[in-house]
């Protein structure tokens, strides 16, 4: 059981700034995400897009501004459970409990949702009954390229994942690639690496063409896919690889006994605490009349929950406003002289 | 101002007006349709708004940018006319556009 001042639940953006605004104030907090890094959809949806309207910074990437503030929380050694889902939270008298998918679990007077749109999850395929196959047959990611060996392996998708893994699994197994249109848009090097490999028989390039069926009882035997022009082919399968990216669930955040608005938690715009005192919710997934989403929003609202962070952790110190150009205490924490 | 009709799997169907500048997508958050989702806001990161467009409709449109097209990729049962409604902008030109909401967006 880890104990902390605040459990922050998101990585994004607005989650690490979390980290900032309590740390300056001498709390100690713990992030967990479900994701593999840090960054949220910054990292994740846009690393390459420009973001202008974050103040005093004319231009950054989603990858730039994420570690901008990787640095800025550096001197908080604030301790990362990423590839981590909270799956739990309850409470204990002023406490609130939280476990994860992992089986990790954090005591805390405070948490901090800046949970975004909801957790990454990859996108599942569309057929139904493929849920049996998950982890046997059917897999959303590699994680040990050994099980994968001397197969016959249909890959789904047209990005850099299905190709990097066609290219890698085609070592010693059987690929076939199904995209649904003739153009990929993976890294031209590793396209024509591909393209060398289909002409010596090591790769199938099925384009422009659709999953349609998948037979097989305990284990898929073969598939059957689609072609634009109506035609269809089996094809002898064992693993269904799919890379279709990742998509935002709220998850079991909605369950949490929270007020909700659509996939939003609501919250007061004075300190953004949820109807659950010591839950608070800031960034995109908060909502409040007025509410904006964007970045800027985001560290604003997690300023102003730290305040009632540090007021619920310590109770009997009384909160001190310090600036950072001239507070002693902030610059030391922060490892300034 | 553009009328714009939306219909769903099921063959429900709303038709709303909606300002000229707003996307598609806009129009249907503002106006509670249900079956688009916009995860992303807008920002063509998610293929949580993707629509089918009325086959007539689709020289009328703009054409979707290579962005759109690999976004498009990820999309629940993408097809010739699957577009992203974020990427529609309403215009006095689009007035009449019909688009079905997909099965499901994730």
């Amino acid at each position: 059981m880890i104990k902390k001042d605040v459990i922050i639940i998101g990585a994004g953006p607005v989650g690490l700034f979390a980290v900032h605004q309590l740390g300056i104030k001498g709390l100690t907090a713990v992030v967990i995400d479900n994701l593999d890094k840090v960054g949220g959809q910054c990292i994740e949806l846009y690393p390459d897009k420009p973001i202008y309207d974050i103040p005093a910074v004319p231009e950054c990437t989603g990858e730039e501004l994420t570690k901008k503030l990787s640095e800025q929380i550096r001197p908080f050694k604030t301790e990362f459970f990423l590839n981590e889902r909270v799956d739990e939270v309850n409470q204990e008298k002023n406490h609130w409990f939280v476990k994860t998918n992992n089986n990790n679990k954090f005591i805390a007077p405070n948490i901090i949702i800046a949970g975004g749109v909801g957790s990454f999850e990859p996108r599942k395929l569309s057929l139904k009954d493929t849920d049996k196959f998950e982890g046997k047959s059917i897999f959303y990611s590699v994680k040990n390229k050994e099980q994968f060996k001397n197969k016959n392996i249909s890959i789904f998708g047209g990005g850099d994942s299905a190709l990097d893994w066609a290219l890698e699994l085609s070592k010693f197994s059987k690929i076939n690639l199904i995209h649904r249109r003739n153009e990929f848009r993976g890294a031209p090097h590793t396209l024509s690496e591909i393209k060398k490999l289909e002409k010596e028989g090591k790769i199938f390039i099925k384009t422009p063409c659709q999953l349609d069926s998948i037979e097989g009882e305990k284990a898929i035997k073969s598939i059957t896919i689609k072609f634009e022009d109506g035609k269809t082919e089996k094809i002898s399968t064992d693993v269904i690889l799919s890379f279709f990216g990742l998509v935002m669930k709220l998850g079991p955040i909605a369950e949490w006994g929270l007020n909700m608005n659509k996939k939003t938690i609501q919250v007061n715009a004075e300190n953004f605490e949820t109807n659950k005192k010591g839950i608070f919710a800031v960034g995109d997934i908060c909502s409040y009349p007025g509410k904006l989403k964007l970045i800027l929003s985001g560290f604003h609202e997690v300023a102003l929950a730290s305040v009632e962070c540090f007021k619920r952790s310590r109770p009997n110190e009384k909160y001190k406003f310090e600036f950072t150009t001239s507070s002693k205490s902030i610059q030391s924490r922060l490892g300034k002289k | 101002m553009a009328k714009i009709t939306y219909t769903d799997q099921l063959g429900n169907s709303k038709t709303i007006e909606i300002e000229n500048g707003l996307s598609v997508m806009e129009g249907a958050i503002q106006n509670d349709i249900p079956g688009i989702e916009a995860d992303c806001g807008g920002s063509m990161a998610c293929a949580t708004c993707h629509v089918y467009v009325e086959e007539k409709w689709l020289d009328k449109l703009p054409k979707a940018e290579e962005g759109e097209i690999d976004m498009i990729d990820m999309a629940f049962d993408p097809k010739k006319n699957s577009r992203l409604s974020c990427q529609l902008i309403v215009s006095d030109e689009l007035d009449g556009l019909k688009v079905t909401t997909p099965e499901k967006q994730s």
